[in-house]
């Protein structure tokens, strides 16, 4: 059996009397898509916000390829190669769709300590921000200022921007959440294309996008991980249709 | 922003032509004190455009940076005390009147003193940012208030400009054109910094952090620098000042002055490479038109930044690519 890209044992974390994550186990393995589902409040935010290092858990661990990140702040799990996109989505705005690509290339380059060239003629980063955008079929809105991006548009740069890091494991919190039957089509192929580069963990209540992209199912209740198993295991898992596909009713 | 590509530098080299050719104009017209008047223009515009790199460009509301434009003053005055008196600095560092070791000197300890309280502030943000720069620039205020060797509140007197090689420095137009100079050179350097990669992601900052850091950037090291960068252009233009007024006292740290260093800034355009300079030229000609009509010039003053700040949606300079009929 490969050895596990992100491992994670007795995840715990606490806000006051509410246990938000409880002592979650979770591995996610190369060229995996693991997929983390669950209801509203499950605790599936606050988890991945700890595993980008944005939030400190309060007990357990986490070791991306084998070593342990824990004391790791948020910038510096990216350069291990733990990248993230966002629920809601956070890009710089005032910045053009290529320069937020392009300012992702330059970081994941190495320091910024640069005071005197002019970035924007560095035909470096511009290259690789466009071949990137070329990718993602946005070539066309290179120029555009990200504030007047569409909503499904801004979804598919925070996957671009995240992808410029390169990363191994890619934190993808509801990558689907408010797009149209079309777009989010789109976003499956593309999920499903990337799946030999880089592996996922898939925050997302598409349960069609789910079914069709997971390799493996985690479902979260309460903080706690309750069934974890393929997809077909999961759609059969007594107590997981009980908590949250409702019986059998349509999801969600 | 689009700018237009010719205008500006064309624009640019206009207003230098007309700042090279002042001094001998203002005499001609019989009004030498435009001479005064534009060299605080532009040891003022090299203090806010400093600003302006954290203020702007960083969206780091810095309310002390008064602090290192009066210690680049107090570092030409002190350095000048000694040298006058004969004895060292702390019994080891020899006083000096010459431009090229005080405008470094100055450089270097404002920086410092930057790096220390940038150091501690940065720790926080937003109000309590504000509030804790406003803090240290007011310890450093009482400092030099205490300090009565180097004459308390009264200030210290600098007997003659700093003397610098070839240049006869006791003559205020090679003073102003001194100023000239090195604002010149500022302004060139900073144009190349705001382009630059490390401008890149100060911006990128400003806009959002949490999305610096889900690329990999670690902000804390970017934000100290950009801080100490920005106290030591403003520890420069203190030391210019100094040497330009030929005193340096404890009004150049109070916390007014950090005010106004901030209204040019938004005056001009926050977030522009000459916005600042634009700024603190209204400033000035405001305060000096304003004040020789009343002595509550400061109202007026008030009540053009306001206009400012509603209407004109990007200072001075926007109003005036707008009214160029550009897009700013």
């Amino acid at each position: 059996m490969t050895a596990p890209i992100l491992a994670v044992r007795g995840l715990v974390k606490r806000f006051g009397g509410l246990l938000a994550t409880d002592s979650v186990d979770l591995e996610v393995l190369p060229g995996q898509i693991h997929a983390l589902i669950g209801p509203n409040g499950a605790g599936k935010t606050t988890l991945i916000a700890q595993l980008s290092g944005e939030l400190r858990p309060d007990g357990g661990s986490i070791d991306l390829d084998g070593q342990t990140i824990d004391a790791l702040p948020a910038s510096a799990r990216v350069a291990r190669g733990l990248a993230r996109s966002f629920q809601i989505t956070c890009l710089l705005s005032d910045y053009s769709v290529r320069d937020n690509v392009a300012i992702a290339v330059q970081v994941r380059q190495g320091h910024s300590f640069h005071f005197l060239r002019n970035v924007r003629r560095d035909e470096g980063l511009r290259s690789e921000a466009e071949t990137r955008l070329a990718a993602a079929g946005l070539a066309e809105r290179a120029d555009e200022i990200v504030a007047n991006l569409s909503h499904g548009e801004r979804k598919q740069l925070e996957l671009v921007v995240a992808l410029a890091t390169k990363p191994r494991i890619l934190l993808l919190d509801e990558p689907m959440a408010g797009l149209g039957h079309a777009e989010s089509q789109q976003m499956i192929a593309t999920l499903r294309e990337l799946k030999n580069e880089v592996a996922m963990l898939l925050v997302e209540h598409d349960m069609d996008a789910v079914f069709q992209l997971a390799d493996r199912i985690s479902v979260l209740v309460y903080g706690r991980i309750i069934a974890s198993g393929s997809a077909d295991e999961i759609r059969e898992h007594p107590e997981v249709r009980k908590a949250y596909l409702g019986d059998g009713d349509a999801a969600c | 922003m689009p700018i237009s590509k010719l205008g500006r530098p064309f624009f640019a080299l206009a207003v230098l032509a007309a700042l090279i050719a002042l001094p001998p104009v203002a005499d001609a017209m019989g009004q030498p004190a435009l001479t005064s008047m534009a060299a605080r223009i532009l040891i003022y515009g090299i203090a806010a455009a400093s600003l302006n790199i954290v203020l702007g460009y960083g969206g780091m509301v810095s309310f002390g940076h008064a602090a290192f434009f009066g210690v680049g003053g107090y570092v030409v005055g002190i350095l000048y005390a000694h040298h006058a008196s004969g004895d060292p600095l702390f019994g080891f560092i020899p006083g000096s009147n010459q431009l090229l070791v005080t405008l470094p000197a100055a450089i270097l300890v404002s920086g410092l003193a930057a790096l220390v309280i940038g150091a501690l502030s940065l720790r926080t943000s937003g109000v309590q940012f504000i509030m804790i720069t406003l803090a240290f620039a007011q310890m450093l205020f009482f400092l030099f208030v205490s300090l009565k060797t180097y004459g308390g509140d009264d200030g210290l007197i600098i007997r003659r400009a700093n003397e610098a090689p070839w240049l006869n420095m006791r003559d205020k137009q090679t003073v102003y054109y001194v100023c000239l100079a090195i604002a010149v050179a500022f302004f060139a350097l900073l144009w190349r910094f705001v382009n630059s990669r490390f401008a890149n992601v100060l911006m990128g900052l400003r806009q959002s952090e949490r999305r610096m850091a889900a690329i990999g950037l670690p902000a804390y090291r970017y934000k100290l620098a950009a801080f100490v960068i920005s106290g030591m252009g403003a520890g420069l233009a203190g030391a210019l000042m100094a040497n330009f007024l030929r005193f340096a006292s404890p009004d150049m740290l109070h916390w007014t002055k950090s005010g106004e260093l901030m209204v040019m800034v938004i005056l001009g355009g926050v977030g522009t490479l000459f916005g600042p300079l634009a700024g603190a030229a209204v400033y000035i000609i405001l305060e000096s038109v304003l004040a020789s009509w009343t002595e509550y010039w400061q109202l007026g003053v008030g009540i053009i930044l306001l206009f400012v700040v509603l209407y004109t949606h990007g200072g001075v300079q926007a109003l005036a690519l707008r009214l160029a009929g550009r897009r700013p």
